[in-house]
């Protein structure tokens, strides 16, 4: 007693150094992982909320429950859309616009620089208002500018398909610059030397991308794919202030169904269980992206 | 005639640069320019770019008719408080990257494992806790679960993990305490990778959303996202009014955004994201 007594004197600091950090990430984010594996297995709701006697142990039943519910079908689908679709342009976007703002070192490339990160600082609230606006049917920019080519105006938030579009080129449009700043960063990070040895050599410029550029990004290019994969697996925000999962659930996504059964009918056992299942996905998503990038150095 | 080919590559990558941009700040620009008109210029077809009458109406109308002082203040009492959380994630930083102690290894896996887990799965038992707690609808209860992060602690032990040892030997043997030490010695030299904190610090607290919204039942706890939100819902028709609300939280953001943006790319390079 009186060692262990010396030894925490002797290891204060550090522990006072770390201690409201660590205690805050275990009350609001270790603890709750197991908080929420435990109500998923109980009928808790907002009775239960209020008096703790009202929760009955149910075992599988929410997961059982979940397999049958059409909605919760509905938003995997969606989900599914998103990503399939979402990650691929934001990763290609980010590339792309990084690669054409390194390509100068004058102040234009930089204002560029800014520009493009621009979206990435703004609120959700305020970008939802006015997108919502752009998107407007009869009163929205996007509408006019195509009645002014002759053409028909697109029913940008109220068609099932175009609905999931409409919000994954927004949170395109978005996500962009954060990932961009990545690989700007990288690409900063190439030694010179490489591209003059490439010059003597006589590299054309698209080899040098080809055999210099890229390859040297593949860190970047994998964190940046990963990070927006685990990002677009949970989309949540823009459904949510955009559309509200409508019109018909079209838009919904497996967040937002947690979101809504949780807080909206206060359904908390049956909002935990889709959160787990939408954790396992993630971490089986995140092993096998691992699991690939390992091979892929291997070769 | 090789000069002449590089202009040429210089000016297409310039072009493509020029329509990209436009189509990033075309929302911003239609946002301000709208929250400009009056409620029914702003609903005209074909619409107009440039207000024909400008009006500042929409702006008063927030700030004297709608509670957008009070959403505004709550916004920056989150904000600050947010920086109390930015200490806690140096002070954490500082001792992963500086000191050695039994359960450091074990420790700094747990925080880097919270980066993991996904809101939607801690949302609900947070709630929970806060509820058991008696945090709802509290400024506290907004705050607490977003107040430390690992990204930010892990960020921090990187950058201090390259201070010398021997700055505080020596600041030791002439008999400084530890917390002089963290504050007067560490603190003024991490000012690079305090100013890209800082300044995400200030954007998180600025457009925190979610939380104020979940935790948040009484309008005089709202922030200006909540408070948006709101304007969002009940004057669906007045895009004017709306336009305005939305240029109030992009704004202050976007300006400070402008003065601090060469510190946030310097402090990605520096930090190693590569």
């Amino acid at each position: 007693m009186k060692n262990f007594i010396s030894k925490l004197n002797k290891y204060k600091y550090p522990y006072l150094f770390i201690a409201p950090a660590i205690i805050l990430l275990f009350m609001f984010s270790i603890i709750p992982i197991f908080v929420s594996v435990g109500i998923s297995f109980t009928d808790m709701n907002i009775k239960g909320l209020a008096n703790f006697n009202n929760i009955d142990f149910i075992g599988l039943e929410n997961y059982i429950e979940l397999l049958k519910d059409a909605d919760f079908h509905q938003a995997i689908r969606n989900t599914i859309f998103y990503v399939v679709i979402g990650v691929p342009f934001v990763v290609f976007l980010s590339l792309t616009s990084a690669l054409l703002i390194n390509y100068g070192t004058e102040k234009i490339f930089s204002f560029f620089r800014v520009v493009y990160y621009a979206p990435a600082v703004t609120n959700i609230v305020a970008v939802a208002v006015v997108w919502g606006f752009l998107y407007n049917t009869n009163y929205g920019l996007l509408n006019n500018i195509l009645n002014g080519l002759g053409l028909e105006g697109l029913r940008w938030l109220q068609d099932p398909i175009l609905a999931k579009i409409s919000l994954i080129i927004l949170a395109v449009w978005k996500a962009i610059g954060i990932n961009m700043l990545i690989f700007l960063a990288a690409l900063k990070g190439i030694p010179k030397s490489y591209y003059e040895a490439a010059k003597i050599d006589g590299a054309k410029k698209f080899q040098t991308l080809r055999y210099i550029t890229l390859p040297q990004l593949r860190f970047s290019t994998f964190f940046v794919t990963i990070t927006t994969l685990i990002g677009w697996i949970q989309f949540f925000e823009e459904p949510m202030v955009m559309t509200s999962g409508g019109p018909l659930g079209q838009t919904n996504s497996m967040a937002l169904f947690i979101y809504q059964n949780g807080f909206k009918q206060s359904q908390f056992g049956y909002a935990a269980a889709g959160s787990f299942v939408l954790f396992v996905i993630i971490i089986i998503v995140t092993l096998i992206q691992f699991r690939m990038n390992k091979q892929d150095a291997w070769e | 005639m090789k000069k002449d080919k590089m202009k040429i590559d210089k000016i297409i990558v310039i072009i493509l640069l020029t329509i990209g941009g436009i189509l990033m700040l075309t929302p911003f620009i239609w946002m301000i320019f709208s929250s400009f008109k009056h409620a029914n210029e702003a609903m005209l077809v074909p619409p107009t770019l440039f207000p024909k009458v400008p009006t500042l109406e929409n702006y008063i109308k927030l700030f004297e008719e709608l509670n957008f002082l009070v959403y505004l203040k709550n916004t920056l009492i989150v904000v600050a408080i947010f920086f109390i959380g930015l200490l806690f994630n140096a002070m954490a930083g500082y001792a992963f990257g500086k000191f050695k102690f039994p359960g450091k290894k074990f420790l700094f896996y747990m925080v880097l494992a919270t980066m993991m887990i996904p809101s939607q799965v801690t949302m609900i038992p947070v709630y929970l806790i806060l509820n058991k707690m008696g945090l709802i609808n509290t400024m506290l209860g907004i705050v607490l679960p977003g107040l430390v992060g690992a990204f930010n602690i892990f960020l921090f032990k990187q950058f201090m993990g390259g201070v010398p040892n021997e700055l505080m030997e020596a600041a030791r043997i002439d008999g400084a305490g530890e917390y002089y030490i963290f504050f007067k010695l560490i603190i003024p030299i991490s000012k690079p990778i305090l100013a890209v904190q800082g300044i995400l610090t200030f954007i998180a607290g600025w457009n925190n959303f979610l939380w104020p919204l979940i935790i948040a039942n009484d309008e005089k706890f709202y922030t200006l996202s909540v408070g948006l939100s709101l304007l969002k819902g009940q004057n669906v028709t007045n895009f004017a009014l709306q336009m305005a609300g939305a240029s109030i939280m992009v704004v202050p953001i976007m300006i400070i955004f402008c003065i601090f943006q060469k510190h946030i790319m310097e402090g990605f390079v520096t930090s190693g994201i590569k």
